[in-house]
């Protein structure tokens, strides 16, 4: 008997260790890495040499590791999708992606996954694809390195740069990821983690998250884009430490937060957008130790927002700290510091005496009337901002801090 | 011409009110960027003491004066001298030294602490407001014999540019407020040199907050080659206009 589990396992052996590494390239054996798909088994190795290839709609349809050396070029000659995968646990590693095709009518992208489980995507360069990277109903996979840049002008030219859609248990790590339309987007995707990413640029959105929840955004840069990041109809997000920067226009955010609901925001920072935070029927949000720093609006919670926690956050140089549309308020704010405080502190517990109310009369007159910004820092307005602290009546007589803090936090 | 601007000039300082103006704009400057802990932020305090203060003072010192010399007037119009040039060198004569003692004042703070585009632009515009409210002062002077009723046409315009205008602008906005009134703000802003005047340095200034729509479309239009021409037109015009009424209403006005 123990003969006979020795032959088996010597067996198993065997066949593991002796998976096969194909190679391709100019001398090589193989001048396609179609034609080494094609001949390769479960478990092998395409190893591709630099140099430019012409595949056409490359289909990876085994288990197997498809890994280029110095960054070999695959070019999808502005018709194709260059890597389709439809097996489990397929690696590709080190591909230089670029020219896909652009449809209207199918998501063409550079890598697109389809409705598998395990697959890992690392150390690729994608140039001017229309999707990036495409996961279509996909579990447990993995993106991590990879460099994804589009040249589109209009929303309708450019796809997403990593496209997640109706997945699970997704990691996205350390991308890079310019001037497509969304730079991530995830919509029904559950329980993942999106870390260290840069999304620069964009024409739409950052990052676009919507039906996801249970996931977690983490150190991640967005800077630059057309709205910033918009985040809405989910439950259980989690953001911590982002930098949110210059997202300027109208209706750019630094977040948009639309429906969200049992979330926390912490430790984020969010400078020069129009608006930092912009919330519309959020509720139960933790928000602490964010710094908003030289925004025109640091924060708009509408109306329809509620419980949500304001703590522990910094407002720095803010024109506006908090902006708001009613005067229902249902929130708390606490020990934040708000640089434009001008209350005491006699029993020199560092927090002010008095309330700190951050909406200002003027920012309520912008809110309902735009143009009337031309009218900003006016004698006329600072004067009605002044008559306003002495006896609110148009601004939201709950809106405070009761507890502000009179040195900045961190 | 170059003498009685002369006289002008010696008779300002002689007495004395111009030199505590320049004091004035001094301490407050200094203070004001050392008491600050960013420079921007001072900046931001001095906006309000140019768009009140140099007003202010330029339209009432400006009119105090031209009544106070109305014997130094006749006395020139007695000999043979033009109307024009008496009245054109008074009006420089004061607006030179106004626009000095503002240039001392607060041009050389700000060059200290923010030498740069919106440090600039605020000096310009202090000095653009100087003239521009020794021209209204000059027109005010002129429509009436009666010195305490000089004065209050003067404050009371003073009040209509810095707060009454900005008042009735609101009250349209908000009458109209269906209508899209982006565009129509922009020449509204051109009725007030102290809005224009506003608009030119917080665009320079507070980029973020005017980045909304009315923000955008306002940078857009001062943000460029034109805009920057017609909005420094629009000051100039709003120097000459005054002088040219006030000079014909002098030649005709009998003393």
């Amino acid at each position: 008997m123990r003969y006979v589990l020795m032959i088996f396992l010597f067996a198993l052996c065997y066949s593991n260790c002796f998976a096969k590494t194909i190679r391709v390239g100019k001398n090589q054996s193989y001048k396609s890495i179609t034609s080494a798909i094609a001949v390769s088994t479960v478990g092998d190795t395409v190893l591709v040499d630099a140099g430019l290839y012409f595949e056409k709609n490359l289909v990876i349809n085994k288990r197997i590791v498809l890994k280029g050396i110095d960054h070999p070029v695959l070019d999808g000659e502005k018709k194709y999708e260059i890597i389709s995968i439809k097996a489990d646990a397929v690696v590709v590693d080190g591909f230089k992606i670029i020219h896909s095709g652009v449809s209207s009518i199918v998501d063409i992208a550079g890598i697109k996954i389809y409705n598998r489980r395990d697959v890992v995507i690392q150390n690729n360069i994608l140039d001017d694809t229309f999707f990036g990277i495409y996961l279509q109903n996909v579990k447990n996979c993995f993106i991590k390195n990879n460099q994804i840049s589009a040249h589109n002008s209009e929303e309708q030219q450019s796809g997403n740069g990593i496209h997640c859609w109706k997945s699970d248990s997704l990691q996205i790590i350390a991308n890079t990821i310019s001037g497509h339309r969304d730079g991530i987007y995830f919509e029904f995707v559950t329980h993942s983690v999106i870390w260290r990413n840069v999304s620069f640029k964009n024409i739409r959105y950052g990052l676009h998250f919507m039906f996801s929840s249970d996931d977690a955004y983490i150190s991640n840069s967005f800077e630059n884009n057309g709205s910033g990041v918009s985040v809405m109809y989910s439950h259980g997000v989690k953001m911590f430490n982002n930098y949110f920067k210059e997202n300027w226009g109208d209706a750019a955010y630094g977040i948009l937060l639309k429906e969200i609901s049992d979330s926390y925001i912490e430790g984020n920072f969010f400078e020069k957008n129009t608006s930092g935070i912009y919330m519309e029927g959020a509720s139960r949000i933790h928000m602490q130790k964010n710094t908003f720093k030289n925004n025109g609006w640091g924060m708009k919670i509408q109306a329809s927002c509620m419980d949500i926690v304001v703590e522990k956050n910094n407002f720095i140089g803010n024109t506006f700290d908090v902006g708001t549309n009613g005067s229902l308020v249902l929130n708390t704010f606490n020990n934040n510091y708000w640089d434009k405080y001008d209350g005491y502190d006699l029993n020199k517990d560092k927090i002010g005496d008095i309330p700190y109310r951050p909406v200002s009369m003027f920012s309520m007159i912008v809110e309902k009337n735009p143009p009337a910004m031309m009218l900003f820092r006016s004698f006329m307005t600072s004067l009605l901002d002044k008559t306003e602290k002495v006896l609110p009546s148009l601004t939201p007589e709950n809106l405070k801090d009761n507890f502000p803090m009179m040195k900045r936090l961190f | 011409m170059k003498k009685i601007i002369k006289y002008v000039m010696t008779d300002i300082l002689r007495n004395r009110i111009v030199l505590v103006y320049t004091v004035f704009l001094l301490i407050t400057s200094f203070s004001v960027f050392s008491l600050e802990d960013n420079n921007s932020k001072g900046l931001l305090s001095l906006l309000n003491v140019i768009l009140i203060v140099v007003p202010l003072v330029s339209i009432i010192f400006s009119t105090i004066y031209v009544y106070n010399s109305a014997e130094f007037i006749e006395l020139l119009v007695s000999q043979p001298l033009k109307r024009k040039s008496i009245w054109l060198s008074l009006f420089t004569g004061l607006a030179s030294s106004l626009s000095f003692a503002f240039f001392i004042g607060a041009g050389i703070p700000v060059l200290l602490y923010q030498p740069n585009s919106v440090g600039c632009m605020m000096i310009g515009i202090g000095i653009l407001l100087s003239v521009i409210f020794v021209a209204i002062a000059m027109l005010a002077a002129v429509q009436t014999r009666d010195k305490a009723k000089g004065i209050g046409i003067a404050i009371l315009l003073w009040l209509y540019f810095s707060l009454l205008f900005d008042g009735l602008v609101l009250f349209l906005l908000f009458q109209f407020a269906d209508y899209p009134l982006e565009k129509p703000m922009i020449a509204i802003s051109a009725l007030n040199p102290i809005d224009l005047g506003r608009i030119l340095i917080l665009l320079q200034l507070d980029v973020s907050a005017m980045m909304g729509y009315t923000g955008a479309i306002f940078k857009d239009f001062f943000g460029t080659y034109i805009g920057g021409i017609f909005s420094f037109t629009v000051l100039l015009i709003w120097i000459g206009i005054p002088v040219f009424f006030s000079t014909r209403k002098f030649n005709r006005k009998d003393l």
